[in-house]
């Protein structure tokens, strides 16, 4: 008995460390890679580890990036769970930073901290119903939310890049020949505390506050509940009394809020005022998608999807160190960040058959039956 | 048997396959203990047992899906070593699974031809393996057309599909598990007919089931098995039914339970005149009139499809109501929301209970409180109140006598007569004022079908109205207090439990009126 505990706890060590050897293995034939552009690996990787890890400000450049993954993640989880795709947090993220920026250039009289509230709020609402849309019609006319999301990422786009050239032109550039399309920059008041001399924010603490709440809202909560109970099964959801359409729209409205409030912090937190270069990962830095991918790197759990953003948000930040460092094209940057995607997506399913392995082997049916618990001891 | 060696189907025959000694160890659990068992062309073996008994274990581990930690398989005399499906197969020995491994999108003839390499290299080869289907098809009785697509064909004609699969492999030796759990009594009688033309054939067939009066009607042979270790081997002609029950449960079994006298009281549900559509556009209830009163339960019989579910889903209001009143202790409660109902306390024991009655990524735990999660003592103030939850699941566990590691564990993890008391633990536990129970003992084993009869009584001793649907013939006898018998959309006839025969019954269900 001993030993088959030790066996099975030891198979469990080997679960949880799955997405480090995917992430090793990745990297190994990345290294590849770069010997034939004829860059020596060891010193490209190590300038991608002191980019991420490397000093106090390195590290707070990683946290500035896995800020927005791990909000929009967080709004996966709470999608995925509700069996809804949410394709949509690049627009969301769009349409919540450009709700946050009106609220803090046009009431520039409140105090910082309300203004500051405000903002977020406007940026979390802003996202709900930029979510909220394709929910609605996913749950009352069957839309498919996969398609509707994209529409509205495009719809988002052209809406920024509206306010941007036009209403919310900055002042300044509009004065000027070069009109830049950006907004005005916020008061000093108005950002979100910083710890300097690195951009360290305090969107990072919210953040991770969040995943705590999300966690809750979804395992502690009637609203969770029923969410994850019409994600996994609608019919049986239906049959016991929960309205599924009103789930659904509330899935999708929750995690679009969640990429709306990423955006509002990028402005409040990061760049101080909305930009456009005419496309959607110019202000959200991919985010959106990249998102996705964090959450299902930490298996859809919130808290999970902590380390997956810092993961994720270290390679960003250290392989634009190792671009630097070494000179390599920055394809082969992106070509590294899908194999690290790719591989860990793999160790998933990988994971996934160890466990259903050890389940088949420990399943009741197969079991005999348990003497204390049988019928005949009701009956007698 | 014919003399030669050689079967119709052009392959050759397995005079024997003999199991001796076969031990199978999971974690914490001796599935197979020193199991012998044998099975001989020409003849039908049934394998009997209680789920958990150990069946599909060994079954498993004759097609090669498990490794035997000790025992050997002899296959006409011969020791042989299974390792894998792929060996089984080539030894010619088929497995017919409980759920089938189809692809619905495809055709019969892509499906046989499916994971087999082609006489034609890369190219398919669909028109000679739809020829080599209709041959055999031809000589074992199996009607099936090759270019009918999967999803268009009944439960039966599927599973047919699968007989030739492991016909075209070359199968000699046929494991059927459970063959009959998902078919009605007409593709049952189907089924039988062409498993007695394999056996004429030379064929070896293993049958899997729980239900008694098929064993004593298709087997030459049966096999029992309790909790792992072989009870024994008899020819069917020199066992009764309650032998075998009692061997497969290890006491005493009543078949008929105990119903004791109750007082029936008020109509607590009364449908007038309903009428509703069907999934297929055709009107499923054509004014149906029913008066179910506390303490009673009124059984509805008749073959299925003849508006069984649309009754109970019309009542739920999982279905549009077109005419006619439904009545809940006096209140209206035609086509309110599924919602609504539920909360006037109404229980539903679903006829599809891992699909409707069950969310099987739930712990056994957060599927115990389905129905009442946003109430207290679960909820409060929207929140889950985990201590609560998790004592209810504990009590109900036991109450029910739930086998499962833990209220943790996954539903999907649980076999179907666990499941189906966690269903019957939350729909009861609220103390409804009705139920409705739809097929509430299919596919569960004596032991199990026992508990849930048993607890049906004594709901009804609370007093509550229920309705039992149900294709069981003789569940129907041994419960109801009245029976309606459905057919078509519409109440034939109610009968008084003391006037109820199976003559007159079946009479009914066939739509012919006794003048």
């Amino acid at each position: 008995m001993k030993k088959f505990l030790q066996s099975e706890w030891m198979s469990r060590l080997i679960d949880a460390l799955l997405p480090v050897f995917a992430t090793l293995a990745a990297l190994i034939i990345g290294a590849v890679m770069l010997l034939f552009l004829g860059v020596n690996p060891i010193v490209a990787y190590k300038a991608l580890w002191d980019g991420a890890f490397g000093s106090g400000n390195a590290f707070a450049e990683t946290l500035v990036k896995a800020t927005p993954l791990l909000l929009v993640g967080l709004g996966i989880c709470i999608s995925f769970r509700g069996d809804v795709i949410n394709i949509g947090g690049e627009g969301q993220m769009i349409i919540g930073g450009i709700l946050a920026t009106w609220i803090g250039l046009t009431f520039t009289g409140l105090p910082g901290w309300l203004a500051i509230t405000l903002a977020l709020l406007a940026g979390f609402l802003g996202g709900a119903i930029w979510g909220g849309i394709p929910g609605y019609l996913k749950a009352y006319f069957n839309v498919n939310e996969i398609l509707s999301t994209v529409m509205m990422n495009a719809i988002a786009v052209q809406i920024m890049n509206f306010m941007m050239r036009g209403p919310m032109l900055d002042p300044i550039q509009a004065a000027k020949a070069s009109k830049i399309p950006q907004t005005a920059r916020l008061i000093e008041a108005f950002r979100l505390a910083r710890w300097s001399p690195t951009r360290l924010h305090l969107g990072v603490l919210i953040a991770v506050i969040l995943a705590i709440l999300v966690y809750i809202l979804l395992w502690r909560t009637t609203l969770g509940y029923r969410i994850r109970a019409v994600g996994m099964n609608p019919l049986a959801s239906r049959y016991a009394g929960i309205k599924v359409p009103r789930y659904i729209v509330m899935s999708l409205l929750l995690s679009g809020a969640f990429a709306g409030l990423a955006g509002a912090i990028q402005v409040y937190g990061v760049n101080y005022r909305m930009i456009t270069d005419g496309s959607a990962s110019g202000f959200t830095g991919n985010a959106g998608f990249n998102g996705i991918v964090a959450a299902l790197f930490g298996q859809l759990h919130p808290l999970w999807s902590i380390p997956a953003s810092i993961l994720f948000g270290a390679l960003l930040v250290g392989a634009n160190q190792m671009q630097r460092v070494v000179q390599v094209p920055s394809a082969l940057i992106t070509a590294l960040n899908g194999l690290v995607v790719v591989f860990v997506v793999s160790s998933e399913f990988l994971r996934r058959r160890r466990q259903r392995q050890r389940l088949a082997h420990a399943k009741m049916d197969d079991a005999p039956p348990d003497k204390t618990s049988q019928p005949a001891e009701a009956s007698a | 048997m014919p003399e030669s060696n050689i079967l119709p189907s052009g392959k050759p025959r397995i005079d024997s396959l003999e199991l001796r000694g076969i031990t199978k160890r999971f974690p914490g659990v001796l599935a197979n203990d020193h199991v012998n068992f044998d099975v001989k062309a020409g003849e039908v073996h049934a394998l009997l047992g209680e789920n958990g008994a150990g069946k599909s274990t060994l079954m498993k581990t004759v097609y090669g899906l498990y490794h035997p930690d000790e025992g050997e398989i002899l296959l006409n005399g011969k020791p042989v070593h299974i390792s894998s499906p792929t060996d089984s197969i080539n030894l010619g020995i088929g497995m017919i699974h409980q759920h089938f491994m189809l692809v619905p999108s495809l055709t019969v003839a892509e499906n046989v031809a499916l994971g087999l390499p082609s006489s034609r290299g890369p190219l398919t080869d669909l028109d000679a393996v739809s020829k080599r289907i209709l041959e055999l098809a031809d000589i074992y009785g199996l009607r099936i057309d090759p270019s009918a697509y999967v999803w268009q064909l009944s439960v039966g004609q599927q599973q047919r599909i699968e007989i030739i699969k492991a016909l075209y492999r070359g199968a000699a030796l046929l494991i059927l598990d459970e063959p009959t759990a998902v078919l009605t009594p007409q593709e049952v009688d189907e089924l039988f007919v062409i498993m007695r033309q394999m056996t004429k054939d030379g064929h070896a067939l293993i049958f899997i089931s729980h239900k008694l009066h098929e064993v004593v009607e298709i087997c030459q042979r049966v096999s029992v098995l309790r909790d792992g270790r072989m009870i024994g081997t008899r020819p069917t002609s020199e066992t009764t039914k309650q032998d075998l029950a009692n061997w497969m449960v290890g006491r005493e079994v009543g078949f008929t339970p105990d119903r004791g006298n109750v007082q029936r009281g008020e109509v607590r549900l009364k449908l007038e005149n309903v009428q509703c559509g069907s999934d297929r556009g055709t009107p499923g209830l054509r004014g149906v009139s029913l008066d179910i009163h506390s303490g009673e339960i009124l059984g509805i019989a008749g073959v299925s499809g003849n508006g069984q579910r649309e009754l109970a889903d019309a009542v739920t209001g999982l279905r549009k109501i077109t005419g006619g009143k439904v009545t809940l202790e006096n209140a209206d409660i035609t086509n309110l929301p599924p919602a609504e109902i539920t909360e006037r306390m109404l229980s539903y024991i679903p006829e599809e209970r891992m699909r409707d009655g069950m969310i099987k990524d739930f712990t056994v735990a957060e599927n115990m409180i389905l129905r009442e999660h946003h109430k207290e003592p679960y909820s409060r103030y929207g929140f889950l109140n985990l201590k609560n939850i998790s004592s209810n699941a504990d009590m109900l566990i036991k109450k029910f006598h739930v086998k499962t590691p833990s209220q943790e564990t996954l539903a999907k993890n649980l076999s179907g007569g666990n499941i189906q008391k966690i269903v019957l633990a939350r729909e009861i536990s609220r103390s409804p004022r009705v139920i409705i129970a739809a097929q509430p003992t299919r596919g569960l084993d004596i032991g199990a079908t026992e508990y849930v009869r048993e607890q049906l009584l004594e709901q009804r001793k609370q007093g509550t109205a229920i309705i039992l649907i149900s294709e069981d013939l003789d569940e129907i006898l041994a419960l109801s207090d009245r029976i309606a018998v459905i057919y078509e959309g519409s109440v034939m006839d109610i009968v008084p439990r003391s006037e109820a025969t199976p003559q007159r019954l079946g009479l009914l269900m066939a739509g012919v009126h006794p003048e």
